[in-house]
Order: structure tokens, then sequence, then C-alpha cells
């Protein structure tokens, strides 16, 4: 298990992971194990702006479509590009490889943003 | 795991796409002993089949099975089963979700002359499918394997445990599957998992199960049919022999036109990023037309496929797209299956 004390977790399945004014953002573990096979994702392009709990994209799994909702604010700078051609990384490694998106200006809006211990117990309800 | 009509399956046990791909290339084995096994025997037992199944027993050989429809008085699909000619009856086969529904309407149409045993309870059923299949039961038993050929079937031992072996699946691929008592399919999946591993087979899941059968154009009971749906408006007519004699629905399939039933049954290939998903709308010049049966991405070919109902008036030339989501995906017709297997 990698150490995920950096990461936040929303409610909605997402991660983040703060470096400074810089965020990295992701799906969960748990949400990958739900979906199954990653077949693709709909990101969105580099400079395009997130709003902290509106939707940002969405994952198709072999199961079902499912949206992206963003755990912060900023603007994309960074695509994982690597996940067009093997979309099986967000499912071998959700919180490494299979990372979505980088952001700059990260800011917290309305979103409840938990850590790893939170997120698991919200899991167990 | 999941809960499938009272069973405890997984969906997959590593992932799809690996289980899918195995099978397409290599092998996989599936625990299938949700299905249900139901024994007609006794002197009425072929009457009873000819009664129950639109399609035709009469010149089965013994060992040798069909796919065939049940259906009710107003034509409409009860289940979609495999019937097998057994040395002292016939074994009808059929789904998890219809089994009680299925015996019931059986055994209300009975002849009195015909007994009618559900042994599901007690059997389990295994397969083995993909190229490598036939090399990896092959060491496992006596049987002469290529003297069965597809569709047909043998009382066997297999791994020294008595079983019926069968050439038939639900993948598209030449496979095996092997009918057992529940108490020793455990023995069995073992040894055939061992037979197979250094072959590449895989354990497969319900998942790949789906995503197989959808590419090789196998319908699925429930999503692509149902009690309100003929066998004419799903592309199943060619089970219906309206020949044969009188039997349950057919007197409502002879008014129906085999080549313009109240619905068509067509494939849609999609964009490789669009996935079409069952009740989706499938759209032309804006217009509904159809509605999606089944759907998914397909691992072999790399785009989205999809089985739908569409308009029997509907011109053949107009163009289709699903509507994913509210976005207009096109769709080209695609002839099923999408998937053909690959001769070795």
């Amino acid at each position: 298990m990698p150490d995920l004390s950096g990461y936040r977790f929303t409610s909605t399945h997402e991660w983040v992971r703060r470096d400074g004014d810089e965020a990295t953002v992701g799906i969960t573990d748990h949400a990958q194990a739900e979906l199954g096979d990653v077949i693709f994702l709909d990101l969105p392009a580099v400079g395009a702006r997130l709003e902290a709990g509106a939707r940002f994209g969405a994952v198709e799994s072999v199961k079902a479509a499912s949206d992206l909702y963003a755990p912060v604010s900023g603007t994309v700078t960074a695509v994982n590009e690597a996940l067009r051609e093997a979309p099986e990384r967000v499912n071998q490694s959700p919180y490494g490889d299979g990372w979505l998106l980088r952001v700059s200006g990260a800011a917290e809006g309305s979103v409840e943003l938990m850590d790893e211990g939170a997120y698991l117990a919200r899991l167990e309800e | 795991m999941v809960e499938f009509a009272g069973f405890e399956m997984p969906l997959r046990y590593s992932s799809v796409r690996e289980e899918h791909l195995a099978v397409r290339g290599r092998a996989g084995l599936f625990d299938l002993s949700h299905m249900g096994e139901v024994r007609l025997t006794g002197p009425g037992a072929e009457a009873a089949v000819q009664l129950l199944v639109a399609n035709d027993v009469s010149r089965l050989a013994p060992g040798a099975a069909l796919y065939g429809v049940m259906c009710n008085e107003a034509g409409g699909i009860i289940d979609d089963v495999v019937v097998y000619r057994e040395e002292d009856g016939f074994l009808v086969v059929v789904n998890a979700a219809r089994r009680a529904a299925d015996v019931e309407w059986m055994r209300a149409h009975l002849p009195p002359d015909a007994r009618l045993r559900d042994e599901s309870d007690g059997t389990a059923l295994l397969a083995v499918q993909g190229p490598e299949a036939t090399a990896t039961v092959r060491g496992l038993t006596a049987l002469p394997l290529d003297g069965v050929r597809p569709f047909h079937s043998a009382p066997a031992e297999v791994a020294g445990i008595a079983c019926r072996l069968s050439r038939t699946g639900y993948t598209g691929e030449d496979g095996w599957e092997l009918y057992c008592a529940a108490g020793r399919a455990p023995e069995l999946w073992d040894a055939l998992l061992e037979a197979g591993s250094s072959r590449g087979l895989v354990p497969c899941g319900l998942g790949a199960r789906d995503t197989l059968r959808l590419e090789a154009g196998l319908r699925l009971y429930g999503q692509d049919m149902d009690e309100t749906v003929d066998p004419f408006s799903c592309g199943l007519g060619w089970t219906v022999k309206l020949g044969k004699g009188d039997f349950l629905g057919a007197a409502r399939l002879r008014r129906l036109d085999p080549d313009n039933p109240p619905r068509r049954f067509v494939g849609l290939a999609l964009g490789e990023r669009d996935i079409p998903r069952h009740g989706m709308a499938v759209l032309s010049g804006g217009a509904r037309v159809g509605e999606v049966t089944s759907g998914g991405f397909s691992f072999s070919l790399g785009h989205g496929i999809a089985t739908a109902y569409v308009a029997t008036d509907l011109d053949p030339e107009a163009p289709l797209s699903v509507d994913i989501r509210g976005r207009e995906a096109p769709a080209a017709r695609a002839p099923l299956p999408f998937v053909r297997r690959a001769l070795h």
C-alpha cells in the first residue's frame, strides 16, 4: 500500500494530493475496484478551469460511465497522457501512475476533503 | 463478488480485459453452476420437449444438442435453452434467473407420460473455452475429443469425475461445458485449472462472460429478450420450426411474418470512445427508432458494440446513432457475430 498521508479524499471517490500551490487529482482504489476495467477517460484539456464540486470529466469502465467531480478548484496544467494508451493504469495504480490531472492555483471549495482514515470509515457506513 | 440468481459469483478474478483476451487467445475456465438443469424422461419426454420448445428435437441423435426458445401462448420468449438428447430422455439447460418460472411452466404443460426432475441444485457446470480448451481437457479424459463435434456431447470421466462433456459454450470460441455432481465440482475445477495453467488458461468471471457473448452475437435473456418479445424480433427465427407440428406459442408465431417481425434485431458498431449501454435510445434523423438491448466495449475490436431493436419499417440504409448521455454517437450496422472464431 502506498503512503497516503498526503492524500485527501472526497465522498465521490476522487483524491487530491496538494504540493504547495499545485495539486494532483485521481480516483480512489475503491472507485477503480467498483468500476472494474477502465476503458477510457474523458478529461479536460490543459488550461481548463476546475471548480471544486463540479463535474470535470468521466471515466468509462467495462461496467458503466461515471462522472468525475473536482476535489479542488484550479487550472489544469497537465493531463496524464499515458492513460490514452494504457487506461488500465487507473486500475493498477490509482494513487501512482494512474493519476488523472495536475492543477495549479489549487484552492479548496465547499467539497469535504477527508483523510484516509475518515474516507475508509465513510466507506464502511 | 455479486449476487446473481441466488448465487454469489465473481464479476472477475483478475480483470475483465485479461480474462476476455485469454479466452480469445488461449483459454478460460468458468463456473456456471448457477445454470439450471431440468431432466425430462419417460415415454412422453420427446413429446414434452416438442411441445415446450419451438425448435425441433425429433431428429436429434443421442448426445446431440440444440439451442431453442420456450414461448408462451402469445409467442413471447419464456427462456432460451439448450436441449440435449440423452440416452434415456432430455436435459434442458435453463437460465438461473428463469429456473423457477421455467419449471412451473414446464410442469403445467407436461404430458402425463413424461416426468420432470429439476436437478439444478445437485448439478454443477464448468466451462473451458478458447483455442486451448480442447488441449486442456484432452489430458484429463480417455474420451476421444475429436470425435465430439460442436453441439454434441458424451458421458465421460474427466479427472476421474463422471461428467457430461459437451462441446458447447457462450463465448464464440471452441470449448467444452462439463456437467457433474455438485459435490465433485471443486475437484474438477482444480484439475482443469492445473491442466490449463501451462497453456495460459485463467479463471473467468461474469464480466468476461458478458463481453465475450456480446462479441459472439449471443443473446442474454432479460436484456435482449423477455416474455414480451417473439423469437423473430430478436433474430432467433432460425430456431423456430413452424413445420414440426403444434407447440406452445406456435399459433401466434404463425401469424407473424418471420421476415418482417414487429421489431428488428441488429448489430451496431460504434467508435472507440462510444460505449453503448442497455436501454440507450437508437436514433435516426434525430428521431427515436429503437433501443440498445446489450452494449459495451469490444476488447477484441477496440470499439463500442451493441445489439439493438429497431423499427421494422426503418430504411435499412438509414444512418443510425446511439444517444449516449445526450450525445449522438454514430453507429454503423454490423453483422452478427461481431467477432468470429479464429482458425487455428
